[in-house]
């Protein structure tokens, strides 16, 4: 995976401003990991402990791992990368992670 | 979670970890001039609803490999899945997309991916669209969905393109009962009537569904736009948990 690989599509950085991305753009990623979509769910900061849908968090597609960060205080909350067959994940910043296990992964 | 979640279409292989599957092209055509709209056949494609995004994977010979997600621009009404891509003069994916590929090749995709930035005539409305640029890609899907679907949920769409011949999806947009106001911020014809310019607090004001109608409003474009746009609709007094974003960078389309 390479460092732009989940950018919402290749440009000129102008600067950190204008690669802040949703957290909905993690979707797909994650799918590789999660067997559920994991972006609807509710997640409380481990840093200032608020809570906010992971689809609101800001993300960082194009760092050397995809980082979301916390919409409120900016922490770190999550980060993903996957290379040469392995997946990494880091939850240190999410304290809880609630999914409403009714609405997940059914044909609508 | 305050706002109500629909329920996400299930992938090729329901349940499990979400593949990697060959979609054949079946046709390429050109939107605007710098934007192609793709149209894919992807066997066993389980239906998506209006928002969601297919992820494409490209390959190099040398096995470099890049990946872009773009939003889905048919509604699940229609046969075939369509995506359009606008090009990007240093992009990896986008000139590839839009300039080398032919019909009947075979592009690696997966989706149907994201449950949040998503609507469905069940979730109602009033609903309100507002788009940068490329970011009525979304829109598109949503009001082929709501008017195949029948729905009487009042839509506005507010969408902010350079000119017109930028115009990205200008067949749904001029046929939709929904509410249009189309804002031309960089060029515009003698004769245009509509508004030019940013969109800012006031031409949201006046265009926008009122907070008091309790709108679900969806803001799409690149990141600026996107950024600028949800801090005005929050002073306007739109509660943040009915303003949903997604914000796709510095990507062409810019307004």
């Amino acid at each position: 995976m390479t460092t732009s690989d989940m950018t919402a599509d290749g440009t000129a950085d102008e600067g950190p401003e204008s690669r802040r991305l949703d957290g909905n753009a993690a979707a797909g990623p994650l799918r590789e990991l999660f067997s559920v979509d994991i972006i609807a769910a509710a997640c409380t900061c481990a840093h200032c402990g608020g809570t906010t849908a992971l689809a609101e968090h800001v993300l960082y597609a194009d760092a050397p791992a995809l980082v979301l960060r916390c919409p409120s205080c900016t922490g770190v909350v999550l980060r993903y990368a996957s290379a040469g067959g392995q997946a990494r994940l880091d939850l240190t910043g999410a304290r809880l992670l609630v999914l409403d296990l009714a609405h997940d992964g059914r044909p609508g | 979670m305050t706002t109500p979640t629909v329920t996400t279409a299930g992938p090729a292989r329901r349940g499990g970890r979400l593949l990697w599957t060959p979609a054949r092209v079946r046709s390429v055509q050109a939107e605007t001039a710098r934007a192609t709209r793709l149209v894919l056949e992807v066997p066993g494609w389980a239906g998506h609803v209006p928002g969601q995004h297919l992820d494409v994977r490209l390959t190099a010979p040398d096995g470099y490999r890049a990946k872009r997600s773009y939003s889905v621009a048919s509604g699940p009404e229609q046969p075939h899945v369509e995506l359009i891509v606008e090009r990007l003069p240093d992009g990896e994916v986008s000139p590839y997309l839009t300039q080398q590929l032919r019909v009947g090749d075979e592009l690696e995709v997966r989706g149907p991916v994201g449950g949040w930035f998503v609507w469905h005539a069940s979730l109602g409305g009033p609903l309100q669209l507002i788009a940068g640029g490329s970011g009525v890609v979304p829109f598109l899907s949503m009001l082929q969905h709501r008017e195949a679907a029948g729905s009487d949920v009042p839509a506005r769409l507010l969408y902010s393109a350079r000119a017109l011949p930028d115009v990205i999806g200008a067949d749904r947009v001029a046929a939709t009962d929904a509410g249009v106001t189309l804002v031309l911020t960089r060029q515009a014809p003698a004769t245009w009537q509509g508004p030019t310019g940013r969109v800012d607090a006031r031409l949201l004001h006046e265009h926008v569904v009122p907070p008091d109608a309790r709108p679900q409003v969806f803001v799409c474009g690149p990141t600026g736009f996107v950024e600028a746009v949800a801090d005005a609709l929050l002073e306007l007094g739109h509660p943040p948990e009915r303003v949903k974003t997604e914000r796709f960078g510095t990507g062409g389309g810019a307004t």
